[in-house]
């Protein structure tokens, strides 16, 4: 195995490019060292990222938030405007491992490694948030829920990888909220997580909404019908239990020792209620 | 395979090391230069007990790799103590017997001191919460966290 360190992204890129056999990653190393422990992957080459000018670096643009793919998680979590503003995705960030593992882990690694389960994920996606990619065909953007395509698999083309996410500023009256279920209170993997996003008018009335569900199918579920059931209303019971109903029919998951189809099922309709009733109350209702 | 070349400095001294690319930092500081208060559990960040700071960062060493240490700065338990006066937090370690068989305890140390450097008036909740990704098969924990308590409460006096 080589291990470079890449002095811009260009030259990661080429980096990636050039390595005929298995190439890795290396931001934090949370995911990318197990698995190299394990045996579950055998890189010829990793490409640290760390080292490039400005990818530690979280920015207030106009707009958005941009982060830097090398920017760890606690380093996300104590960031004052973002705490403010994205408190769902905060917390989804504050239940991935241990103090140890987030002062290493990054958002962008976790979508990357691409587990149904990945608590950023639902979170990121709740919010639109973009990612920044760099490859040989130059920069492009895209939608966070475009990167998975299936466990352990994202849509990067060889030579590709993403230097940053970018998440638009929320709009007044507005607050998003995770939830996940685990059998322990710390250091465990989402059997089912959803993530809320809700935009209200100053009278309390929903105006816009995105409902995300994680770990329920082998990649991240948008659930626009269930966003369309609270749009227009205060978010009460009725509704929100018409909302929850759309997010059980959407549910795909499988059965492991997690959680069974049944119970990932029922359960996705369950945190997805909550998660948008402390939305609603974070939004100032 | 070419070795890689790290200029690092560890507990405030300048040290150099060559390491092949896959050595993680934690077999570095245990094989090559001896640093044997940090301990190797289960090699996959779950246990803490390698736990040290990499740039001020707590970090399980197990998952860095010696080459990414370059130019950093790095503590671990051998750094703590003031030449023979221990640290508050190893102190209060042992008036409270907060460990028995002690593979955890450098890592619990050097996370608790990162906390208190963060936060020096943890609740109980902080303390149990932060040291979450330290595990003991001892004490059951109760003694650790009197301990960590006890001796943020000296610190701040």
């Amino acid at each position: 195995m080589r291990y470079v360190a890449a002095k811009s992204a260009e030259e990661a890129s080429n980096f990636l490019l050039q390595e005929t056999g298995v190439s890795r990653v290396l931001a934090g190393g949370t995911d990318v060292l197990v698995q190299m422990k394990s045996g579950m992957i055998e890189p010829d080459l990793i490409v640290d990222i760390k080292k490039i000018p400005g990818i530690r670096n979280i920015t207030e643009l106009d707009g958005f938030f941009r982060i830097g793919a090398a920017v760890s998680g606690s380093e996300v979590k104590d960031h004052e405007n973002i705490n403010k503003m994205l408190p769902g995705v905060v917390e989804a960030l504050d239940l991935i491992g241990s103090t140890q593992i987030q002062g290493r882990c990054t958002m962008v690694g976790n979508l990357c490694n691409a587990s149904p389960a990945a608590d950023s994920v639902p979170a990121l996606v709740a919010v639109n948030a973009k990612v920044n990619i760099i490859g040989p065909q130059g920069e492009r953007s895209c939608n966070v829920e475009e990167i998975p395509i299936a466990p352990g698999k994202t849509s990067l083309k060889k030579g590709e990888f993403i230097v940053s996410v970018d998440i638009p500023y929320r709009p007044e009256f507005s607050s998003d909220a995770y939830l996940r279920f685990t059998p322990r209170t710390e250091m465990d993997i989402a059997v089912v997580s959803a993530s809320v996003a809700i935009e209200m008018s100053k009278e309390g009335i929903c105006e816009n909404a995105k409902v995300v569900l994680g770990a329920v199918a082998p990649t991240v579920k948008i659930v626009g019908d269930a966003s369309k059931e609270i749009v227009g209303t205060k978010l009460d019971e009725s509704s929100l239990k018409k909302m929850s109903l759309k997010c059980v029919e959407i549910c795909e998951p499988i059965s492991d020792k997690r959680g069974t189809v049944e119970f990932r099922t029922e359960v996705a309709g369950v945190l997805a209620s909550r998660a948008a009733k402390i939305a609603y109350k974070r939004a100032g209702f | 395979m070419s070795q890689v070349h790290i200029k690092t400095k560890i507990n405030g001294d300048n040290i150099e090391f060559l390491c092949d690319p896959e050595e993680t930092l934690l077999d570095i500081l245990r094989d090559k230069l001896h640093l044997t208060g940090t301990k190797e559990g289960c090699g996959t960040g779950d246990c803490g007990a390698c736990s040290i700071t990499l740039d001020g960062k707590l970090v399980c060493s197990c998952l860095v790799l010696g080459a990414e240490a370059d130019n950093s700065e790095i503590s671990t338990i051998e750094g703590m103590s003031n030449g023979e006066k221990l640290h508050p937090l190893q102190q209060k370690f042992l008036d409270h017997a907060a460990l028995q068989c002690g593979v955890c305890t450098p890592g619990i140390l050097v996370a608790a001191k990162s906390l208190l450097e963060k936060n020096p008036d943890p609740t109980e909740s902080e303390v149990r919460y932060w040291l979450a990704g330290n595990l003991c098969r001892c004490t059951g924990y109760d003694k650790i966290i009197k301990a960590v308590l006890d001796a943020a409460k000296e610190m701040r006096s």
